[in-house]
């Protein structure tokens, strides 16, 4: 029973500081996404809350709070009230296979820096993606709105399009790792075997898909005002309308981490070793997890770079990139990986394979596409 | 607590839901139905220690089939659409059809004692990801290969349809 209590107590601590560390994180990650665009377009962003608008997030949950709770009378209610909680809770259930670090020991009691570990981590990352769609798909048509009900469509079709391609992307890393553990696969790449060098052309399809499955910019067809009014939450208001924006910035959040996970080495960083020497093993892992939240924050940053850069996609550009552009490429890299392992070259390989592939789109490009006359 | 006591929570709620499918008088809710007794039946793979059948059973069936059927449900005008309700005929011999079914299909399981797999010399790891791969490409080759043919000519066929005609109008 002891033991029992003692595994109970240091799973539930783990599991709230995780969820703490994640929701902080997706409050701050809304200021500064805002500072990051003010600061692309020359403004100055939140200045008024706080030094420097710090408290700017607080601010806006209050607000967010105190707006009327509002659902429409034609409206399917219970469902109404279901899409924001299931958006949330999908958003927030990825991160239990992420693991931050090994096992540490604090006054006696173990703690396995890892929700569960279990042997088919990389498919439950994948199984709680593809139900990430059923929050936004039940609010859509729940509101009664037919921008709504458009917005979720358009979020059903792209991200059960740009899953395959993910899909297959992830096929090439377990086959350099022979395992579905996410444990495993960080275990493969210590010491700065980060599967980013034998992994480049598999990594930029795995972004994509996640910029894909996040509804993201330049792939935020979803919510497209231009279209749609506000998309798939164009009936939400107050809280509700929070939990959606929110469960974005968590998915934002949580990709990061699974993208530092599979191709980033996920809690390994440069001098671990001399690190454990002089510090001991607790703050080498601890400053390991610190790594790999710092590595999930770096490819937030990436998310707002991009969509305060890129232009939105047509609809017809999205489906033809994710199901002619993507898969074959995935398929591509996946016969790349194979030739690598068999030849026991994996990195030479993997770099010819995209040099082949850049080359073959050159050479496509000069002998069949017709050019404009400028 | 004792593992039974899931056991049978967990089959009450898959009963409960699957009968909620066809109970439901909404569509979507039934839909919604359907996904939830697919998890409580990925629930079942994980008391049977089979957690690589419990995910694949989520992805494919609650995350790509249940997102199609809800996609497609949902675009139909519900309030147009409502199926008149049958003949009190058609609900009597509905119900003697499957009344029948339901006595023999009992009538069968009691004369027949199903095997049963020994329990001493079961392996409980039988269902973990690696037993199962060396499993399906080693002893049951075969079928593999011939049911990845048949998704193939599934996928043929679903192109071939959904291919635009020469001559169609564009939208």
């Amino acid at each position: 029973m002891d033991l029992f209590d003692s595994i109970f107590f240091a799973k539930a601590s783990f599991i709230g500081i995780i969820f703490a560390i994640t929701l902080g994180i997706a409050a701050y990650s809304t200021y500064f996404e805002r500072k990051i665009a003010a600061f692309m377009q020359d403004r100055i962003g939140p200045d008024r809350a706080g030094p420097f608008g710090i408290l700017q997030p607080l601010a806006d949950a209050v607000k967010m709070f105190m707006k009327e709770d509002f659902i429409p009378a034609n409206s399917n209610k219970w469902l109404f009230i279901m899409g924001p909680c299931l958006s949330m809770l999908t958003a927030l259930m990825t991160s239990a296979v992420v693991p931050f670090g090994d096992t540490i020991t604090l006054g006696g009691v173990t703690f396995d820096l890892q929700g569960i570990d279990v042997n088919i981590g990389i498919l439950w990352v994948f199984g709680i993606v593809s139900l990430g769609v059923y929050g936004i798909l039940i609010g859509g048509w729940a509101s009664n709105n037919k921008y709504s009900l458009l917005g979720a469509i358009r979020a059903a079709s792209q991200n059960i399009s740009y899953e395959l391609a993910m899909g297959l992307s992830i096929i090439a890393i377990l086959m350099m790792t022979g395992s579905l553990s996410t444990k495993a696969i960080v275990e493969a790449q210590q010491n700065g075997h980060w599967n980013i060098l034998y992994q480049p052309m598999g990594f930029i399809i795995f972004l994509i898909c996640a910029f894909a499955e996040c509804n993201r910019t330049p792939f935020d067809l979803p919510e497209c005002e231009t279209e749609l009014i506000g998309g798939y939450h164009t009936e939400y208001s107050s809280m509700k309308l929070g939990f959606y924006l929110f469960a974005e910035y968590i998915n934002m959040f949580i990709s990061g981490a699974v993208m530092a996970t599979l191709y980033f080495g996920g809690y390994d960083y440069p001098g671990i070793d001399f690190v454990t020497a002089q510090l001991g093993a607790t703050a080498a892992t601890l400053i390991g997890a610190g790594a790999l939240i710092g590595k999930a924050l770096a490819f937030v940053f990436i998310f707002m770079w991009v969509r305060w850069t890129l232009p939105r996609f047509r609809y017809d550009q999205l489906m033809g990139l994710g199901w002619s552009g993507l898969i074959p490429l995935a398929m591509f890299n996946i016969v790349v990986t194979g030739l690598g392992v068999l030849l026991d070259q994996q990195i030479l390989i993997g770099i010819g394979g995209v040099v082949v592939f850049i080359a073959g789109i050159v050479v496509y490009d000069q002998l069949f596409v017709k050019k404009k006359i400028a | 607590m004792e593992i039974s006591n899931i056991w049978y929570f967990l089959s009450g709620l898959t009963l409960l839901s699957a009968l909620m499918v066809v109970l439901a008088k909404n569509p979507i809710h039934s839909v919604l139905y359907l996904v939830f007794t697919f998890f409580c039946i990925s629930g079942h793979y994980v008391l049977l220690n089979a957690q690589f059948l419990m995910a694949v059973n989520i992805i494919v069936y609650a995350g790509a089939i249940m997102v199609l059927f809800l996609f497609v449900i949902m675009m139909f005008d519900l309030r147009k659409n409502q199926p008149e309700s049958k003949s009190n005929l058609t609900k009597l011999a509905g119900s003697v059809v499957a009344g029948s079914l339901l006595v023999v299909l009992i009538a069968l399981v009691r004369q027949n004692n199903f095997m049963s797999p020994k329990i001493e010399g079961f392996n409980s790891q039988t269902g973990m990801v690696e037993n199962l791969g060396k499993v399906l490409y080693s002893e049951y080759l075969l079928p593999f290969e011939l049911v990845s043919i048949l998704f193939f000519v599934a996928m043929v066929g679903a192109v071939l349809l959904g291919k635009r005609e020469a001559g169609e109008r564009n939208f």
